[in-house]
């Protein structure tokens, strides 16, 4: 067991660490950096520039770029962002963990809403239930983030329901604690709202195909037969049955999920890692945007191995394969 | 048979909404960058066929719009005036498909102008700006997924023919390439490229950075179709009979991967029209003047064009038929083969 666990560890870590040399063999395309623009001021010198670039090694060759970012990713660094002139980490982790209260809040919800519907819907296959769901989940798959986005913030402008955009009201930090904490469930309302209805009807879809699938086994007429039916039929034994694609799927749409916040904080004005990207994009902010793009897969991959770890818990053939192994 | 025909009615639907966008010129009453500065934010007009007395006019008329007194933004209609509607009229030129010089357009109004869905902030109009954007959206989508569909296939191909160390190496770049959530990588190979660039070569930058970041997925299911079809037994008996590499790819494997394309480029051609939009929302993809679904909505980052000028929403509802339509589509193409196993593994449209 701990082979299996170990083995998947291992192959995360490899392609974090292989993403960050894709990311630093694209850096290599770019045609300028952030000193360029002091190239045009008649006031700084060519030699300040020079000086510069060579200060914060711009003008070496890529491996040794890379080692020294790798040194300093060692002592907790990840570079140096230019326009904040501050380490690229602690800059990263404040809006990191902003990102990550959207997309684990969202993810959570978005499967205990579509678990329940997409049962329901296969248990009802083909009829008033399941057509409804089906449609209502056609609706939504039509509708693209950015609209739906766009849309709920338009809506919220309009009705004054909720607040439309940051994270906080202004005066925040005068608020007592409950107040706080209201304030922010307010904030991330509009938001997470929009990462769900998104991510919602393709989880709805996969559910009910895949436990429609199942619930024509023979195994599951043998417990009707047992007189085990209802709801104990359908959560303990034809949702087990049906995990496995469900499970590789959570992986998917932590992926879809982590996209979908990325535009939305954009759109939202969410102080997450989209905004901050962005900004480190239009600045050419190097190391910013690598640590940005880093941190993401970091997610995405912690995700994936979430889903390795519940599928071994819940698929006895993955089990026995890595034990036989 | 039933299922063909549904592949068949969706691609009418599909072509129908295309055509109207190939040929916004026509639909289109005016040209999509000329400017009135005389009525910048205007509402949409209403087409009325009943006026002020109660009488029916079969040629549907708009009214004349008026400054509200005492503001510069708000407007009101002029019952007083209006102006019905002239259908193939001669207006601004434009070249319909790109290429045939042309004057004619299907509706406007003497004397005045039509704004049906409203004017942005330098009065242009939003209808004439919305199908000539659907031009540069569509485009991109269906050129990225050219790109993404001609890469994955070569390199599916190559990795699932040949085996051994390119399998490896392959498959483990597409890892690499799917370790990055979608909008990430795509945000990511876009930061390294010229940023302020005319439209243009925006356009073409942009269509190669959202058809070279999308090459994993369709390689995958390309691997997987190859690697099964290259131990059929037809496929050993024309290497036996010394078939090249080259011709046993084209003419007994390839085919056989017809059905995963199709089906992959449906479900990609939505998905990059989105990315294009989310570019250009974002001002990393084509820049004004010109047009494009995404470009259009950036102006609702403003605060202000939010709380007071709703209908510069509407064109994001533009891609909404469309959607329908390929995911219609795909859903029809999943029903027709075995692909649809295969898809279900690689959950197509997820990320």
């Amino acid at each position: 067991m701990m082979r299996y666990f170990l083995r998947r560890l291992a192959h995360a870590f490899l392609l974090i660490f292989g993403v960050s040399i894709l990311a630093f063999l694209f850096t290599t395309l770019a045609p300028g950096n952030y000193f360029d623009e002091m190239r045009l001021n008649p006031q700084i010198a060519p030699e300040t520039v020079a000086a510069l670039r060579a200060q914060y090694q711009l003008d070496r060759p890529l491996p040794e770029r890379y080692a020294s970012w790798v040194n300093s990713l060692i002592h907790g660094e990840m570079g140096f962002s230019f326009a904040y002139n501050s380490p690229v980490a602690p800059l990263l982790l404040a809006r990191a963990r902003n990102t990550l209260l959207l997309t684990v809040t969202a993810t959570v919800l978005a499967w205990g809403i579509a678990l329940p519907l997409g049962v329901w819907s296969a248990e009802r296959l083909g009829r008033f239930p399941d057509r409804m769901i089906t449609w209502g989940t056609a609706a939504l798959l039509v509708i693209p983030d950015l609209a739906l986005a766009l849309g709920l913030l338009v809506l919220a402008v309009r009705t004054g329901w909720f607040p439309t955009g940051g994270m906080a009201s202004v005066d925040f930090e005068n608020f007592s604690f409950l107040h706080k904490l209201q304030d922010l469930g307010l904030h991330t309302v509009l938001p997470i709202l929009a990462l769900v209805l998104s991510a919602l009807p393709l989880l709805v879809r996969h559910v009910r195909a895949a436990v429609a699938e199942v619930l024509g086994a023979p195994f599951l007429l043998a417990a009707q037969g047992h007189g085990i039916s209802g709801r104990t039929l359908l959560y303990r034994y034809a949702l087990p049955a049906a995990a496995n694609p469900l499970i590789s799927l959570l992986g998917f749409s932590i992926g879809a999920l982590l996209s979908g916040s990325l535009l939305i904080e954009v759109v939202m004005s969410w102080p997450g890692l989209g905004p901050f990207l962005l900004e480190a994009i239009l600045a050419r902010d190097l190391y910013v945007v690598i640590g940005g793009v880093l941190f993401s897969t970091i997610f995405l991959v912690a995700g994936n191995f979430l889903a390795d770890v519940l599928l071994y818990w819940a698929d006895p053939r993955i089990r026995t394969e890595s034990g036989s192994r | 048979m039933r299922i063909q025909r549904n592949v068949a009615r969706w691609l009418v639907v599909l072509g129908v909404l295309h055509a109207i966008v190939a040929c916004a010129g026509f639909f289109a009453p005016y040209d999509p960058a000329e400017q009135d500065r005389k009525s910048p934010y205007l509402p949409p007009m209403r087409l009325h066929v009943v006026d002020g007395q109660g009488q029916f006019h079969a040629r549907p008329f708009v009214y004349a719009f008026r400054l509200r007194e005492g503001t510069f933004d708000q407007y009101e209609e002029d019952a007083g005036q209006s102006y019905p509607l002239t259908f193939f009229v001669s207006g601004a030129g434009y070249r319909l498909l790109g290429f045939l010089p042309c004057r004619l357009h299907l509706f406007g109004a003497e004397d005045s102008r039509v704004y049906l869905l409203g004017t942005d902030g330098y009065g242009r109009d939003q209808w004439s700006r919305l199908l000539f954007g659907g031009q540069v959206s569509l485009l991109a989508g269906l050129l990225g997924a050219g790109i993404t569909l001609s890469l994955g296939l070569s390199m599916g191909a190559a990795a699932g023919y040949y085996g051994g160390w390119r399998d490896d190496l392959l498959m483990r770049v597409a890892e690499l390439f799917l370790a990055l959530p979608w909008l990430y990588l795509l945000f990511g190979v876009r930061a390294f490229l010229p940023l302020a660039v005319r439209p243009l070569a925006a356009f073409f930058l942009i269509v190669a950075v959202i058809g070279a970041a999308g090459w994993a997925r369709p390689a995958r299911l390309v691997r997987a179709v190859v690697l099964s079809a290259k131990e059929r037994d037809f496929v050993r008996a024309a290497r036996g009979f010394g078939a090249t590499d080259a011709y046993v790819l084209r003419r007994h494997i390839l085919p056989e991967a017809g059905s995963v394309l199709l089906t992959q480029a449906a479900i990609l051609v939505p998905q990059y029209v989105l990315a294009e939009m989310t570019l250009s929302f974002l001002g990393l993809g084509v820049p004004e003047p010109v047009a494009s679904w995404g470009n259009l909505l950036s102006s609702l980052q403003q605060y202000s064009v939010l709380v007071s000028y709703w209908w510069m929403y509407l064109p994001a509802l533009a891609m909404v038929p469309f959607f329908l339509g390929y995911l219609g589509l795909a859903s029809s193409l999943q029903e027709r083969g075995p692909a649809y196993k295969i898809e279900r593994r690689g959950l197509g449209s997820l990320t």
